[in-house]
């Protein structure tokens, strides 16, 4: 089966030493029609900067340096800006971290998702209208009818993600990447809002690309996993494979580290130190500074992709596909 | 078309624009909240204004014909405001204080006596009337000006902070050219090219005013710029003009109505300073001021010209300034005092 979305060697620069600084360096992942992929890795990895150069929306002047991405069967790295402006909202959509901040504070929330809709589609305003008030009952508003007219303040986190959703699934996108959709929300809200993605991708069929820090968020949705460790994807395998036979240091570190699958009473094993900043990167393994089975290699040579088997991919030298260190941590 | 024909078409324009910019505003709570506060809080000043703006439309409202004006043929033949009309005939030969019954000079008695509130000029005219008269002058001179300077500012600002680089470097030029040479100096420079007319000197006063605002802009578009609900909508598919319009623009509109507001009272005192040097607009309280001036060493002194017209002039910028100060307080507590 061909991908929906396949992305290869995509490389993107922030001016910086010699060719500029790798925010995002050589990566490769692709998303099948109906697939959740998570891209996981503390903050600071450069997964929001790998999303927004799919949608080639990364602020300036960060520019792509080299890769593909294709998207169905166009390439999106060489679509004039036009094409562009039409893949963007109408095959691809994107929901971001901040639902306070992310719509526009004058404009009514109804105007806003209408617009959003003729954008793409030549519909009568009252047709926008309707469709406003469906799409606001499908991502669960209640009383739609209402809330069309209010203004972005007089709604909560919530609801304004849940605007924001709507507004993104308007134009009937096969991919809605959403950058850390439940990060700035109240934890039972957060809850509601995974479910809410998990249904509308069930019902549309559609692909996610989820950006998060949050396991938990990966675990309930998620089909595949992608890790990411400053600008590099270090492992990659289906949800099982990942949280129940990770094999790269940093995926572990994560997954000891997480909240909810901590012993209460005992200290989170936290991965120790920092995500360092794209200038401190480490020739080699950039993990080398902080990983705890650092060897002599790892501080020289970048490691290898090796394939574990049915989409399972680790850059490590510590893994190979014979060894078989240490199940689930 | 006659001078007055084009006044009345822009009275009727203008309150044609007042209605609907009332009827968009109604709909958005914003500003309704807005206005209703500053009603709260600024009644008087608000009524001062609207007073002030009543006078400039009665002066503005002209038509030829229907007065006798006596042994005055070429009066006849031109267009007299609602102003003029209700003044008409108050014409003295010469001058008189106020409440007179007797001229200034010879004791002569006068055609109007005690008619004349604030009495009158040198030349016989009422001094009420000029000074009402002189709203019109300084509604037109800040409103002009305002709306040649503010979209003036608004485009390079909106430019320079959106798209950056080259277009930046430009309008950041033009700015410090500009914000480098001392402000009077260029008024009276292009005053003198320009000529002075009323157009002309509200033109070279929008030509030295636009610069602070537009730094203002130019600011918060870079601001705005890096919002998420901007990024939202280029992730959407809005094009970068869709943009501007949608989501720039509405985001600076409280802006504009502070700097606008604020810019008004500003503009309405620099006439007065170009009149003193002898070239403001004619028939504006700048100019009365400095007409009469010269006869404030007259013996017993006449003080009822200059502070009409004083009174007249500080009586709109005080309450402009008042309305501004309300304005800024609930539409933005923090943006303009910073680059103050
Ligand atoms: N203008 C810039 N110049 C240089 N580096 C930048 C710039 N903007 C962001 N970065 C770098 O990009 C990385 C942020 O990546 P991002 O995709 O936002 O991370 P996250 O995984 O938290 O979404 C950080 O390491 C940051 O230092
Ligand atoms: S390559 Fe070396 S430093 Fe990097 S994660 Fe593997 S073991 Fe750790
Ligand atoms: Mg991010």
């Amino acid at each position: 089966m061909t991908a929906l979305l396949e992305v290869k060697g995509l490389t993107a620069r922030f001016p910086g030493p010699g060719e500029g600084l790798p925010i995002v360096d050589g990566v490769d992942f692709h998303i099948d029609s109906g697939e959740v992929l998570a891209l996981v890795g503390e903050s600071g990895c450069g997964k929001s900067m790998t999303a927004l150069s799919l949608m080639r929306l990364l602020p300036k002047p960060g520019r792509i340096a080299s890769g593909r991405v294709r998207l169905g069967d166009e390439e999106v790295l060489s679509m004039s800006v036009n094409a562009m402006r039409r893949v963007r909202g109408h095959r691809m959509a994107m929901i971001f971290q901040e639902p306070m901040t992310s719509l526009n504070p004058v404009v009514r929330v109804g105007k806003q998702v209408m617009e959003a809709i003729r954008l793409h589609e030549d519909v009568s305003r009252s047709a926008a209208r309707l469709r406003s008030l469906e799409l606001f009952s499908e991502v669960g508003i209640p009383d739609p009818e209402a809330r069309l007219d209010a203004y972005p303040h007089q709604l909560s986190g919530g609801l304004k993600q849940r605007v924001m959703i709507a507004m993104a699934l308007s134009t009937r996108p096969e991919l809605l990447i959403a950058d850390e959709p439940t990060t700035a929300l109240d934890v039972t809200i957060q809850a509601q809002i995974v479910r809410l993605l998990r249904d509308l991708q069930r019902d549309r069929g559609m692909s996610i690309l989820l950006i998060t820090h949050d396991l938990g968020v990966v675990n309930e949705l998620s089909d595949r996993v992608a890790v990411m460790y400053a600008g590099r994807i270090v492992e990659t395998g289906s949800r099982q494979d990942i949280f129940k036979r990770p094999r790269h240091p940093y995926t572990r570190g994560l997954l000891r580290s997480n909240p909810a699958l901590a012993v209460p009473g005992e200290r989170l094993p936290e991965i120790q130190g920092v995500v360092p900043s794209p200038v401190e990167w480490p020739q080699g393994c950039r993990f080398s500074t902080r990983c705890s089975e650092v060897f002599e290699p790892c501080r020289i040579d970048v490691p290898q992709t090796t394939n574990l088997g049915e989409g399972h991919r680790c850059d490590c030298h510590g893994v190979t596909s014979s060894t078989n260190s240490g199940d689930g941590a | 078309m006659a001078d007055w024909v084009w006044s009345n078409v822009v009275v009727a324009l203008l309150l044609m624009g007042t209605g609907g910019v009332v009827f968009y505003a109604r709909r958005s709570r914003m500003w309704t909240e807005t206005f209703s506060d500053l009603w709260r809080r600024r009644r008087f000043a608000v009524l001062v204004i609207g007073f002030y703006v009543l006078v400039a439309l009665l002066d503005s409202v002209a038509w030829v014909g229907g007065m006798d004006q006596g042994e005055d043929t070429v009066a006849r033949y031109e267009a007299q405001s609602i102003l003029d009309r209700l003044f008409a005939g108050s014409q003295e030969r010469s001058y008189s204080a106020p409440f007179a019954d007797v001229e200034f000079y010879g004791g002569a008695p006068l055609t109007h006596p005690g008619a004349h509130i604030l009495g009158t000029d040198l030349i016989g005219r009422d001094v009420l009337y000029l000074s009402l008269k002189g709203a019109r002058v300084a509604l037109l001179i800040g409103g002009l000006t305002s709306l040649l300077a503010i979209p003036l500012a608004l485009l390079f600002g909106i430019s320079a902070g959106y798209f950056g680089g080259r277009i930046d470097d430009v309008v950041f030029f033009v700015m410090s050219t500009l914000a480098s040479m001392p402000g009077l100096l260029l008024l009276i420079a292009l005053i003198m090219v320009l000529g002075k007319s009323t157009v002309a000197v509200c033109f070279a006063l929008a030509i030295t005013g636009w610069v602070g605002f537009c730094r203002v802009v130019r600011g918060e578009t870079f601001k705005l710029r890096e919002l998420e609900y901007v990024s939202a909508a280029r992730a959407l598919g809005v094009s970068e003009f869709g943009i501007i319009v949608r989501h720039i623009l509405p985001n600076l509109m409280h802006l504009v109505i502070i700097t606008f507001v604020l810019m008004f009272s500003g503009l309405v005192l620099s006439e007065a300073i170009l009149s003193w040097l002898g070239i403001g607009v004619d028939g504006s309280w700048g100019q009365m001021i400095d007409q009469a001036r010269n006869e404030l060493s007259r013996d017993p002194i006449v003080w009822w010209n200059i502070v009409s017209a004083g009174l007249a002039l500080f009586g709109l910028i005080l309450a402009v300034n008042f309305v501004g100060d309300a304005l800024r307080d609930t539409l933005d507590p923090r943006t303009l005092r910073e680059t103050e």
